[in-house]
């Protein structure tokens, strides 16, 4: 236990003897938080739309006074003819162009049926698929809207009414979203990079050997490394908790207990994957370059940004080995859903059982000689 | 000069880890951008709560779930189950059919559906919304048509330019070549060049009768060449795995990604001029380049949406207008008519961060 102690020791001094690794531990992933969390959303505001209205009747306008009115659109004007309308989507000036063709309005009275168009740029094919959505809901309001006019009789309502709660996040606001996700990308980063390339600086510089001299067991000594890092980790997690909190509002809606519990038990996890890793190389560019390499894989499958159920079955299960996965979507139940431990304890075990292995082949991994 | 190229490679070519950075991680995540990551919503789960059970809920239900936007999780059996369904996780959405709906749409022309939301990622809670609402509300007008006269109904034809069936690559493919070039020109340049003043071969280089010009033209042509092959690696899989088109110009593309290239080259000499270790160089052009180029160039968020201090410091990066430029030609098909002002940012840019590290270069040369 007295080893334990001294290299744990020996560690923090380490640490806190680097200045320039300081603000990366603690100033870097704040500025990360606040920044990412604001860039990361995906909310579709501020659609330019601009119409090619041949019909030039009330209706027409009517309708497409419902999209200026909008929060959602910002009127760029009318064009011409179709040809000049493309050009500015093509100059990338507008994102959207509704097209009235000439008799409308008058089609619409006497036939009773009336088309118009909807043209989308779908570079962006998921912002496209949203500017599409509301542009529809926005004239099949107006659709009924003069339904009920023109027939007060027979239609004095629409026979199925329908309410929409939004739970959890009534405002629908993307931040409250994205914060607990990146709060887990933030730590795991830390841990990963502090962790993976420890071991291998030792050997880089040469002081594992005085290490390996030393009468510490190989437990003793991957648990000296790793008591710090989850110590830091921890406080980083924690003060990107309150972050959130004062910051951008954000309450715990689960047990606080219950959140740092599970992110216990995810850096011991995490701080096992750097260190099999720093086991496994030999310089620290190599750890730098694998650690990346996972990281970025991790990250993009992990359902930060892009949902989970929308990949395909084979991605879903490659995920089985996905630390990030697990945490973040445990961390979003906790923090925003108030899910219980019932709740997520398959994740849970399965995250658990991953942290032993790690730690035990990091273990193995780590031989007393050079 | 031949020789110094031919060092490098050996450098390069030497280190399979460096081998994997450089052909790996781009393969990697043009194919999982290609085959996994969408941003699409299908497959959602849904719970309903039927409290009628009768041919029109029924049939409700059935229109709902003959989609792939939605699967049927469970019926829940009392308004107390709706907390726990989306507790568990997987629920999105429950829809709530009220009591003796057949009969009351029947007899008083009029029946209430609720529609909640796991609201926690707004997207997902509004497409799934629009979704929903729009189905009922056909399913609504139809029975409508059947009992009175022909309503009025616009009928809207959508057309998605550039990219019909609204594929993500489309999207991410030209983010992937940026932030390729990037790490390949840039991290790989300093850090390469910072090696040698580590281990101290850089004197030695300096010592000897070489120009530093050449010394340094040395050190990025393999780069040069090997971003060039990255970037053919990538265009060949967009184009005959994932169906993405070139409609404009190949050549034109290739020269705008040499601008580019070349633009990331200076940046990373002016990187590796500051810096003193190899972890430093690694740090600066991770932090300081890479995150912001992720975050900030559009690549993934779109860059309309921020706050107006992020969006100021996104028109200075030179990605961003170089992933505007790839769309344009690979997708719009248009010529440097539509993007010579994009262009000419990146190559004062270039120009900008070539002299700023010839300046620091011959500094360090005189102590």
């Amino acid at each position: 236990m007295r080893k334990l102690i001294y290299i744990i020791q020996k560690e923090f001094i380490q640490i806190f003897r680097d200045k320039s690794m300081l603000p990366i531990i603690f100033i870097v992933p704040v500025f990360q938080l606040l920044i990412l969390s604001y860039t990361a959303t995906f909310e579709i505001k501020n659609i330019r739309f601009i119409a090619v209205d041949q019909d030039h009747s009330a209706l027409s306008r009517k309708l497409l006074d419902k999209f200026s009115g909008s929060v959602f659109f910002t009127d760029k004007g009318r064009v011409a003819d179709y040809a000049a309308a493309e050009e500015l989507i093509r100059r990338g000036d507008a994102d959207q162009l509704i097209m009235i063709e000439p008799g409308f309005e008058k089609k619409l009275t006497k036939e009773h049926f009336a088309q118009i168009q909807l043209i989308t740029d779908a570079i962006n094919g998921s912002a496209a698929s949203l500017m599409s959505a509301y542009a529809l809901s926005i004239i099949n309001d107006f659709n009924q809207e003069i339904i009920v006019k023109q027939f007060p009789l027979q239609f004095s309502e629409i026979p199925i009414r329908m309410r929409s709660s939004f739970w959890y996040n009534p405002g629908l606001n993307y931040i409250t979203f994205m914060v607990p996700g990146i709060l887990v990308l933030l730590v795991t980063i830390i841990a990963m990079f502090l962790s993976s390339m420890n071991i291998v600086k030792e050997k880089e510089i040469g002081t594992i050997e005085q290490i390996n001299v030393t009468p510490i067991s190989k437990p003793e000594f991957i648990a000296g490394k790793l008591i710090p890092f989850w110590i830091i980790a921890m406080a980083d997690f924690i003060f990107g908790l309150l972050l959130a909190r004062f910051v951008f509002g954000i309450i715990i809606v689960g047990s606080p207990l219950l959140l740092l519990f599970v992110t216990s038990v995810y850096l011991v996890l995490v701080l096992g994957i750097g260190l099999l890793v720093s086991t496994l190389t030999n310089t620290m560019q190599q750890a730098m370059f694998i650690s990346w390499f996972f990281l970025v894989v991790f990250i993009l499958m992990s359902g930060l940004f892009t949902p989970i159920e929308s990949m395909p079955l084979w991605a879903q299960q490659l995920n089985t080995i996905n630390p990030l996965a697990y945490f973040i979507r445990i961390n979003r139940m906790i923090m925003l859903k108030g899910s219980g431990f019932s709740d997520f304890q398959h994740d849970f075990y399965a995250m658990a059982v991953y942290a032993v292995l790690m730690l035990s082949l990091a273990t193995l991994r780590y031989r007393k000689r050079a | 000069m031949w020789p110094f190229i031919k060092k490098e490679f050996y450098h390069i070519f030497r280190d399979p880890r460096t081998l994997i950075i450089l052909f790996g991680l781009p393969l990697i995540q043009v194919l999982l951008f290609g085959f996994a990551i969408t941003n699409d919503i299908t497959n959602a789960h849904i719970a309903v709560l039927d409290h009628s059970h009768d041919v029109v809920t029924r049939q409700i239900t059935r229109k709902l779930m003959s989609s792939h936007y939605f699967i049927l999780d469970s019926y829940l059996k009392s308004r107390n189950e709706i907390h726990n369904a989306f507790k568990k996780g997987d629920v999105k959405e429950v829809i709530v059919f009220e009591k003796n709906f057949a009969q009351k749409l029947e007899k008083e022309g009029q029946a209430h559906v609720q529609i909640i939301l796991d609201a926690t990622e707004p997207n997902t809670a509004n497409i799934l919304n629009a979704y929903t609402s729009g189905v009922i509300n056909t399913y609504a007008l139809q029975r409508m048509k059947q009992s009175v006269a022909v309503p009025l109904s616009i009928a809207v034809q959508t057309k998605m330019l550039y990219n019909p069936q609204l594929k993500s690559v489309y999207m991410f493919v030209p983010g992937v070549i940026t932030i390729l070039l990037m790490l390949v020109s840039t991290m790989l340049t300093s850090i390469s060049i910072t090696r040698e003043k580590e281990l101290g071969t850089m004197e030695a280089l300096l010592a000897s009768p070489v120009k530093p010009i050449s010394l340094i033209v040395g050190k990025v042509v393999p780069f040069v060449i090997l971003s060039f092959i990255n970037l053919i690696i990538i265009l060949v899989l967009s184009v005959f795995v994932f169906g993405m088109p070139i409609r404009g110009s190949i050549s034109l593309l290739l020269l705008e990604s040499l601008l580019f290239i070349v633009m990331s080259l200076a940046l990373g000499i002016l990187i590796s001029t500051v810096s003193k270790t190899q972890q430093q160089a690694m740090m600066l052009s991770m932090f300081a380049l890479l995150l912001p180029t992720i975050l900030l160039s559009g690549f993934i968020f779109p860059v309309e949406n921020m706050p107006d201090i992020l969006r100021y410091m996104s028109d200075i990066m030179p990605s961003r207008w170089f992933i505007i430029i790839i769309k344009s030609i690979m997708l719009k098909g248009v010529g440097i008519a539509y993007f010579w002002k994009e262009t000419l940012i990146i190559l004062f840019a270039g120009i900008f961060f070539v002299v700023l590290s010839v300046k620091k270069f011959s500094i360090r040369l005189d102590d």
